[in-house]
């Protein structure tokens, strides 16, 4: 009933909004979309999340993601092998 | 099929066919709309045993809402001056004189978002403007909409509405068992909900009705094995919560959200499409929020909900009647021109069956 | 938005949709230069194309987009793009283009610029002239920005035979890259919706693809069709439709990039029914599809082609999935456009 996605966060600033607080940007493996950290108080740069609706719900804990590696390996689609080629991520252009 | 899938399979297919020869074949809820819908499209059904059956819950905040809701929607798309905010799954819903959709085409102004937090924005940015944010949505939702109400409330932002259709989980899986015989073995329970509720939400259920319940992510081998771990407790005539989805869900959930909630909103009866009133299972905005109620600021109330002849939407979503059963299923009824509320979400049951059920396909129009 | 007149900067005005002085000068500085060709170049009532041996071919397209400009392409790019695909997955050779724009009062001039830069580009690319045209101005508020519409001829070629009646039980499919790239590129653009990200969208001019497709297939290349709106599962439901046989796909070999699966995801979209660009999916006989493949990967447009699915005789005719995981379910058309979703 609920889509909820996990990504890191890359970035945190403060939104200037008094209850939204900080939000950050978060890395969904190539896309960005800002969230608020409102709900997640703890959460750190390169955390994991998992956003739903522009809010951060949850931060993956980390030692239980160490353990379930196969699991946040699955979660983020990333025991499958992919056919096609993957865009230069933002940034990267200019490095050439 | 990868190995730890044909493992989890393997031992579904042995424990199922075992209490299937016992006479006592196990049939499984999964409560929410996301899970049924994953269930499909991973392929995940096509993998299971064809003795255990997998019944599609209540768990669609678009099927549940009520036919009343979303004519008010409508009238208030039409008023002057007025932007609706809604999410996107809200736009094509039909009620008794059309979608948000068919409203747009006649001119309202209906801004799809992602966040309620966009709604705020869109206020900000339309002071003439009175913008109606159509707050629908299960435990995941609503702490965003709280929040995004306590935002507004904060900076004075005073022409931002929301109208409230927010339900929660737990009571509607207390008025399904408490109907009377069940023919429910257990149930997968929704790992996003669950992220907020917490797996311990479902002891209750668990202990008071003597169902396994198991919390569950959404990726193939997450919900087959959360499967597993139910028929596993049902040969052994167990009742247990579990949590699979360790990786997010915890037993208290998040106490930040449930706190945002609670300061916001309070429990009210809340009439389910199709099912009808359960007490205590919807949210409302308390007394001191009242200014951002829309149906206080319009001086409106809901409508009536209608089923729609023929319709078994409600005998599906409370794990009666499987969408093949219902006469129109395929035929009278297409996500193209949807007659129930299981047919108008991607995430309804009837519209799940259409799109990705081979067995009870219809041949391509 | 960012086509919405800043202070100072010179736009279209109603003066330059009338027909007069201003209207000549915006043709005559703007546009027509950057388009010159020897069909176009005589500025009569209408363009006289060369006599041809063989038959014609015939498509129109209109364009609107939101915004004009998006990462990785534009309205102009898109509109030349789309109406050369129609032509050359018929089997055809383009000739010529007509090019109407419809402009709203105050689009930046510098705007419409680039557009007509990206649309004279794009032709030099495709290998077609805009033999005719035609602009007008529309007020304020009742258009777009731009929208344009372009129309299309081309001679078909006489040496292959695209016609999805002639396709058999076993024949397979192929199509030459990622899918949902242009259509999650555009979303993230959408008012309200914006997000950043990697993607681009990949619309191209596929003739000079397809001609390598044609060449090492032959006859056996039995139908082509551009999966624009709709996604792949828009063609291969049209496909199931029309020749009766079951289409079959298997997830793990359809062209997909992490970012573009994540964002789809992201979004609540199914990528199979994401629009694309710059794609074609093609019917071959079993026997040539390898050095079909194979020829379709040596192309620019076509590194990332793939066998993806195979026509079966199972009934009722629809179109299956085998999964990542190993399981099966049917694929369905779109209902109509996507709406990102949060359940
Ligand atoms: S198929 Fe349509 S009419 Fe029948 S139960 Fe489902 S939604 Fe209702």
């Amino acid at each position: 009933m609920c889509l909820a996605v996990p990504g890191k966060i890359l970035e945190i600033v403060d939104s200037g909004e008094p209850v939204i607080g900080r939000t950050a940007m978060v890395d969904f493996q190539g896309s960005r979309l800002e969230a608020s950290l409102a709900m997640v108080p703890e959460a750190e740069v390169d955390d994991w999340v998992l956003v739903h609706a522009g809010f951060a719900m949850s931060v993956l804990d980390e030692k239980e993601a160490k353990e379930n590696w196969d699991m946040l390996k699955a979660a983020l689609g990333d025991d499958v092998e992919l056919v096609g080629n993957e865009p230069t991520p933002k940034g990267d252009e200019d490095d050439q | 099929m990868t190995s730890d899938v044909q493992a989890v399979v393997a031992e579904l297919n042995d424990l199922c066919a075992d209490l299937e020869a016992a006479g006592k074949p196990v049939a499984i809820m999964e409560i929410c709309g996301t899970h049924t819908v994953s269930l499909f499209r991973t392929g995940a059904k096509s993998l299971l045993p064809s003795s255990l059956r997998l019944v599609s819950g209540p768990g669609c905040p678009v099927c549940v809402t009520s036919q009343g809701y979303i004519d008010l929607a409508c009238d208030l798309a039409a008023e002057p001056d007025v932007i609706i905010a809604t999410y996107g799954d809200m736009v094509r819903v039909p009620g008794a004189r059309g979608s948000l959709e068919t409203m747009r085409g006649e001119g309202a102004e209906i801004a799809v978002v992602y966040s309620a937090r966009d709604a705020v924005k869109l206020a900000e940015e339309n002071p003439t403007k009175r913008v109606i944010f159509l707050s629908v949505g299960f435990e995941t939702t609503t702490p965003g909409t709280a929040l995004s109400v306590l935002e507004a409330e904060n900076r004075g932002i005073d022409n931002l509405l929301i109208l409230a259709q927010n339900k929660l989980v737990i009571p509607a899986m207390h008025a399904l068992l408490g109907g009377g015989e069940m023919p429910i073995n257990g149930f997968l329970c929704p790992g996003h909900v669950s992220i907020v509720i917490g797996s311990d939400a479902y002891k209750p259920i668990a202990d008071q009705y003597g169902k396994p319940c198991v919390v569950a992510g959404f990726e193939l081998h997450n919900m087959l094995l959360a499967l597993l771990h139910i028929v596993r407790q049902v040969a052994a005539g167990e009742n247990r919560v579990e949590n699979v989805y360790s990786l997010t869900v915890t037993e208290p959930g998040n106490l930040h959200a449930q706190a945002i909630v609670d300061k916001v909103f309070q429990p009210c009866d809340a009439v389910w499409r199709a099912i009808g009133m359960i007490p205590a299972s919807g949210l409302e905005l308390r007394e001191e929020y009242g200014r951002f109620d829309a149906l206080s600021h319009f001086d409106l109330e809901m409508g009536p909900d209608v089923c729609p002849a023929g319709c078994i939407c409600g005998e599906v979503i409370q794990g009666q009647a499987t969408p093949a059963e219902c006469k129109l299923f395929g035929t009278g009824c297409t996500p193209i021109k949807p007659v129930g509320p299981c047919m108008v979400s991607s995430e309804g049951t009837c519209a799940a069956w259409f799109r990705y059920n081979r067995n009870t396909a219809r041949t391509v129009e | 938005m960012s086509e919405r007149k800043r202070k100072e900067e010179p736009c279209i005005t109603m003066a330059h949709g009338g027909g007069g002085e201003m209207t000549q000068k915006l043709l005559k500085e703007r546009i027509i230069p950057k388009l010159a060709n020897d069909l176009l170049n005589p500025l009569n009532d209408s363009a006289v194309l060369p006599q041809v041996d063989g038959r014609l071919c015939m498509t129109t397209d209109s364009f609107v987009v939101q915004p004009l400009e998006f990462p990785g392409g534009d309205i102009g790019h898109l509109a030349v793009c789309g109406t050369v695909n129609d032509l050359v997955v018929m089997g055809a050779k383009p000739l010529a283009l007509s090019l109407g724009m419809i402009i709203e009062e105050g689009l930046p001039l510098a705007t419409l610029d680039r557009m007509v830069d990206s649309i004279a580009a794009t032709a030099r690319e495709a290998g077609v002239v805009i033999a005719t045209g035609d602009t007008k101005v529309i007020e304020r508020g009742k258009g777009d920005g731009l929208m344009i519409n372009t129309a299309g001829i081309g001679v078909m070629r006489d040496d292959v035979e695209l016609d999805a009646s002639r396709i058999e039980e076993g024949d397979l499919l192929l199509i030459n890259g990622n899918v949902a790239d242009h259509g999650l590129a555009v979303m993230s653009v959408r008012e309200h919706l914006e997000f950043d990200t990697d993607l681009l969208s990949d619309a191209a001019p596929l003739g000079s693809l397809i001609d390598t497709l044609l060449a090492a297939g032959g006859r056996e290349v039995k139908f082509l069709r551009d999966p624009t709106r709709g996604g792949l599962s828009g063609v291969l439901c049209d496909l199931a439709a029309d020749t009766g046989f079951s289409v079959e796909i298997e997830e793990a070999n359809v062209p997909i990039s992490r970012v573009a699966l994540h964002t789809a995801e992201l979004l609540g979209l199914d990528p199979l029914s994401v629009a694309n660009e710059g794609k074609v999916v093609a019917v071959i006989g079993k026997d040539a599809a390898d050095a079909v493949l194979s020829a379709c990967k040596a192309h620019p447009l076509g590194g990332m082609g793939a066998l993806i699915g195979r026509f079966t005789t199972a009934t009722p005719p629809l179109v299956e999935l085998i999964t990542r995981g190993g399981g099966r379910r049917m694929v369905t058309r779109p209902y109509g456009e996507e709406l990102p979703r949060i359940c």
